[in-house]
């Protein structure tokens, strides 16, 4: 077994390194069986980790319902000892890989979505001159990411976390030629850098707390430390900055939307579907933890839930198709962390899940339009392409629908999980979230209706060059379709009569936690419709209210330059966040460069330094004078010294 | 044996090589005898790791009415840095090929004397004979920044000698006060240096002197204005020794025996030193940011590194002190490195200012690859040599001090900064008039460029081999801290 575990991060690995090294050589043919070709093989290993683990996991369910955690943990882990990395006395970080239910379910996403996303590059980026760059970098991310889900302890996770940052560096600034490009690239680093930062000081307080940094030593550790603990509470709120900073919460999140400057299928895979959860998943993996800081929790679930209001704010005036689903993305990754801020850790996963499936697709779908409209971005000039697009319009109304959440589509059931779990911890804060879902089904369909219905409103030459995608593109799309229509059935609850499916496979990883963690108010079914219901009736007002304005009326279209009034100019503008943070942060800090070198360097140390140097010479040139021969003074001189050491003696 | 063989080939080479003179017999002798010197490390190496903890020792008489003895051997924080040494210069004699210089003889053999000095330093356990090669060090730094150098070379120099030398000064001072101090006969032997017994107020005086010296070489903040002028003013081999090997004797040096000798000093000053290394972290890092000479920007980025690695000498706990040691074998690697990326650059296009560079990425893909492998190290990212350094030490840091370690960790952002800025200034966007002719490297350039990047790659992943060989050593020097 762990050969194969082993193999699952390795392959990408080696397509990089051929990719890397034979870039110019390489012909294109061999990159399109290269590239994807060892993501497939990576999927298919995953699905054997994955049935294997559920096959122990069955034995567990079927068989020792009442043996002790300590040992059905035994059952559902398997740990795999590569080589050792850092070892210097009682600091020992092996290179070592975990395979549970939830890593299982990450390998799943990042290997199957980065495959279908991988199978569309193909298409994508034809034409491209950077193609073999594209595909090295893109399977030097699946690496990165899968070491991030499978280190078994956090240095590990932490080499694929700076990984995959380093990968959405050099993907995003893909086309390098584009100064803004890099500077988006940069943004993103930099921002993910700020986040880091809080990881490995969280990492550090865990060594010195535990002694280990280890998983599984650090949560058996944990699990007997008293609620509220102050290190437990500081060592989750330093990871938890770790997350703000990867998954683009706020207040780190100015970094997502720009990262759109790189291709879509980066966007799809990146900064959609695989690592900007990788905050999420960390979390979910700490649970333990977690749950032991109520206070960190809180600042969790607040944080989540104003991310989420605020993107799916900015996100309704946006006019770029990209930078919609980027807030979107923001919006979303802010309720998986509602969710695991009240403790849906379940739910978070499942949001997480069929997130990737729908917001993939949507990215994807995006990607084919603009394919089709020549590089065109802005909603504004477009409209009309159903029948021009057809499979991409189809497949583009699923993933709204699906993130909309419409029943029986996926996002309907993964979102309505965390909402019900917010209901039984807070009524206004479920209130905040289903009006950000409410934003969430607004902006979809504004988005949807803008680009498919009624007439073209770019250029004749747009119009005469509009073409449905080639089947290597639309494959991709109709599976990911189809994902995120019954991706839902993962884990229908009870009330639709479902089996819970994600719920009974993650419970192990989060049993420790349930058994420490308040439980979670059970509500009447009763209960249940009503809330499902009040949000869906929400969710068909906003869907009505897009058509009644885009699709019934003629769309009204403000250019940029155009006046607004001040709250709708002030959402549009972002909110100024960028503005404000290159006020207070980017200009000081030069400011303070120039300061310290023009005046502390400069004027300041160096003309010391020299001061002092220059004082030396002149006091030689002083001093020569006294050596004036006469052995008389020299004696003098000699003599006042004995006296003054004999002096300093007695004083001393 | 080999650890004499160690000194004296390299000044053997130094000799005979003057008499040479073909510029191409000379560049091919002074790379085949380095390639030779570096084979014998290796040997030492195997010998150390295969053989005991004998730390391969020779001993001879020299002015023994005086105590003082031509004692020489390693351990393993001397074996690392003489690797380091041997290891980096074939590299940059190998990358001086590129410059045709005038007076090539005196060149080389200046370069191949100075990596006898440098390995001297490493290799003493006897402190006088300790101080004498970390003098002769000076000299042949001096000359090649002096005659080879660039603009204002002479005042720059001057300056950094007058500098250096004046800590060293300090050192002597101290030393001989010391000596003085131990038991009697007196003798300048290391293990005799470690015993002498010396009251507070004693140690405090001697720690000033050596902090002071080893502070200036490092340089450790408020004492580095000598080294961003001497880095940019020398020629691109004279900073790659300054850079990569010779800094590394202040930090070996305060391992080595400041440590040792002032234990009580040390642990009393250890939260001062540690601040004022973190001040440098800070201020080197945020000057960086606005450099527009490369390797300006390069010399201030060093100051922000060595700060932290200073910073982690004084934590005095094993974690930090290991990664010290690595940290010191990765840094010298990595500015080499940066400091033959700019010397291409600057060779093909006639400048090094970031503005003026841009695109060079669109030209010269392989040196687009190279340089950010390089980066990638000397910013830390895992899995290459920096990280195992700057987490080691920042580990050990906050195991000192958590808010040390928090502003100390800065770097990681702010090396990012920097760094990006200037691969993104002169490496990304469109080509200009400047940077649209220059060509890629060719194979004998990749040939200086590969052995680096095993090394970053090797150290990221497989650090076990050096930390091992540091370890009982580093363990040592904390024993002297109660």
């Amino acid at each position: 077994m762990t050969e194969i575990i082993i193999l699952i991060p390795l392959l990408p690995l080696l397509g990089f390194l051929i990719l890397g090294i034979g870039f110019r050589t390489i012909p294109k043919k061999w990159t399109t069986l290269i590239g994807p070709g060892t993501i497939l093989l990576s999927f298919i290993l995953s699905l054997i980790t994955f049935i294997n683990t559920l096959s122990n996991h069955q034995i567990f369910i079927f068989s020792n319902q009442h043996i002790s955690t300590s040992a059905h943990q035994h059952i559902y882990t398997s740990s795999h000892y590569l080589f050792p990395w850092i070892h210097i006395g009682p600091l020992d970080i092996p290179f070592a890989f975990l395979v549970d239910p939830l890593s299982c379910l990450m390998l799943l996403i990042v290997t199957g979505v980065g495959f279908i996303i991988h199978v569309y590059s193909v298409g994508y980026m034809k034409d491209d001159p950077g193609f073999n760059r594209f595909f090295a970098y893109m399977n030097l991310f699946v690496f990165s990411m899968l070491l991030l889900v499978l280190g078994a302890n956090y240095p590990i996770m932490f080499i694929g976390w700076e990984g995959v940052g380093l990968c959405s560096y050099l993907l995003i600034g893909f086309w390098f030629k584009n100064q803004e490009f890099n500077n988006a690239a940069k943004k993103a680093f930099i921002m993910n850098r700020i986040g880091d930062l809080g990881f490995l000081l969280g990492m550090f307080l865990i060594f010195t707390t535990f002694n280990t940094l280890s998983f599984e030593q650090v949560f058996a550790q944990a699990k007997s430390m008293p609620m509220g603990d102050a290190t437990i509470l500081a060592i989750t709120l330093l990871l938890f900055v770790g997350a703000v900073g990867k998954s683009a919460q706020i207040p780190l999140y100015t970094w997502l939307p720009d990262a759109m400057a790189g291709p879509t299928p980066v966007s799809a895979l990146i900064h959609a579907a695989t690592m900007v959860t990788a905050g999420v998943y960390m979390i979910a993996r700490s649970n333990i933890l977690y749950v032991l800081a109520p206070t960190t929790m809180a600042v969790i679930g607040i944080t989540g839930l104003a991310t989420a209001l605020f993107a799916a704010s900015i996100a309704i005036f946006q006019n770029d198709i990209k930078k919609i689903l980027a807030y979107s993305t923001i919006s979303q990754l802010g309720y998986m962390f509602v969710g695991l801020g009240v403790g849906a850790f379940t739910g978070a996963m499942f949001h997480l899940t069929t997130h990737a499936f729908f917001k993939a697709l949507l990215f994807l779908g995006a990607g084919s339009v603009i394919h089709a409209m020549g590089g065109e971005q802005d909603i504004r000039n477009m409209g009309g392409l159903r029948n021009k697009l057809p499979k991409t319009w189809w497949t583009f109304l699923i993933g709204t629908i699906a993130i909309a959440g419409i029943p029986p589509l996926s996002g309907f059931f993964s979102k309505d999980e965390i909402l019900l779990h917010l209901f039984g911890h807070s009524g206004p804060m479920w209130v905040i979230a289903v009006t950000g879902s409410l934003m969430t089904a607004f902006y979809m369909f504004r988005l949807l209706y803008l680009t498919f219905f009624r007439n073209f409103r770019g250029t004749d030459e747009q119009l005469h060059h509009l073409h449905e995608s080639p089947p290597v593109m639309t494959t991709p799309l109709i599976v990911l379709a189809m994902l995120a229509a019954v991706g839902g059935l993962l884990n229908i609850p009870e009330i639709f009569g479902g089996g819970s499916w994600l719920s009974d496979f993650l419970a192990p990883v989060f049993a420790d936690a349930a058994a420490i963690a308040v439980p979670p108010v059970l509500m009447s079914p009763a209960t249940e419709w009503l809330l499902m219901g009040m949000t869906l009736a929400g969710v068909g007002v906003m869907v009505f209210l897009a058509w009644n304005r885009y699709v019934k009326q003629q769309p009204q279209l403000l250019p940029d330059s155009a006046r607004r009034p001040f709250p709708v100019k002030l959402i549009s503008k972002k909110y100024y966040i960028d503005e404000l943070y290159d006020l207070i942060i980017s200009k000081p800090v030069l400011r303070m460069s120039r300061f310290l070198h023009e005046v502390v360097e400069l004027r300041l140390i160096d003309r010391m330094v020299n001061g002092v140097g220059n004082m030396v010479v002149w006091t030689g040139n002083t001093v020569r004078f006294i050596q004036t021969g006469n052995v008389g003074f020299y004696m003098f001189i000699m003599i006042l010294g004995i006296i003054l050491i004999l002096f300093l003696n007695i004083l001393i | 044996m080999l650890t004499v063989i160690l000194i004296l080939l390299p000044l053997l080479l130094s000799l005979i090589i003057i008499a040479i003179r073909r510029e191409k017999a000379i560049r091919q002798f002074a790379l085949a005898g380095s390639l030779i010197e570096f084979g014998v490390a290796v040997a030492a190496f195997i010998q150390y790791k295969t053989s005991c903890h004998c730390n391969l020792l020779f001993t001879a008489d020299w002015l023994s009415t005086l105590g003082v003895s031509l004692k020489f051997g390693m351990d393993g924080i001397s074996l690392l840095m003489v690797m380091l040494t041997t290891f980096l210069v074939p590299v940059i004699i190998l990358a001086s090929f590129r410059h045709s210089y005038h007076r090539p003889a005196a060149f080389y053999s200046l370069i191949l004397l100075m990596e006898m000095a440098l390995t001297g330093v490493f290799v003493s356990f006897d402190g006088l004979v300790f101080y004498i090669f970390w003098e002769l060090a000076l000299i042949p730094a001096y000359f090649i920044c002096a005659v080879w150098g660039g603009n204002d070379r002479i005042r720059i120099t001057f300056k950094f000698f007058i500098y250096t030398f004046t800590g060293s000064l300090f050192m002597l001072v101290a030393l001989l006060y010391l000596y003085f101090k131990t038991p009697l006969p007196h003798s300048f032997d290391f293990q005799w240096l470690y015993a002498a017994t010396l009251t507070p107020v004693e140690q405090t005086w001697i720690f000033g002197a050596f902090f002071l010296a080893f502070a200036i070489k490092i340089p450790i903040f408020p004492l580095h204005t000598w080294q961003p002028d001497t880095y940019s003013g020398a020629p691109a081999a004279g900073s790659m020794l300054l850079a990569g090997i010779m800094l590394k004797m202040g930090i070996y040096g305060m391992i080595r025996w400041m440590i040792p000798v002032c234990h009580e000093a040390v642990q009393q000053y250890a939260s001062v030193a540690i601040i004022l290394a973190i001040t440098g972290i800070v201020y080197a890092s945020v000057i960086a940011i606005r450099q527009s000479d490369m390797k300006r920007l390069v010399a201030y980025s060093s100051i922000a590194h060595v700060g932290l690695i200073a910073a982690g000498v004084f934590a005095l706990t094993p974690n930090a002190m290991e990664g010290a040691v690595i940290q010191m074998v990765s840094h010298g690697i990595n500015i080499v490195g940066l400091f033959i990326v700019i010397d291409i650059i600057e060779q093909r296009t006639g400048t090094r200012t970031i503005g003026s560079l841009g695109g060079i990425a669109v030209k010269a893909p392989r040196l687009a690859i190279v340089f950010m492998i390089i980066l990638l190290g000397s910013i830390a990212l895992p899995l290459t040599n920096g990280f195992i350094g700057e987490f080691l030490l920042l580990l050990g840091l906050f195991e000192y001090s958590m808010v040390f370690a928090a502003i100390a960790g800065l770097t990681i952002i702010f090396s990012a900064v920097y760094m990006l800025w200037m691969y993104q200034r002169t490496m990304l966007g469109k080509t200009n008039e400047t940077t649209e002719k220059i060509s890629d490297l060719s194979w004998s350039e990749m040939a200086v460029f590969v052995p680096l990047v095993i090394m970053i790659i090797w150290i990221g992943l497989f650090p076990g081999l050096f930390l091992d060989v540091a370890l009982p050593d580093v363990m040592q020097v904390l024993n002297y801290i109660k």
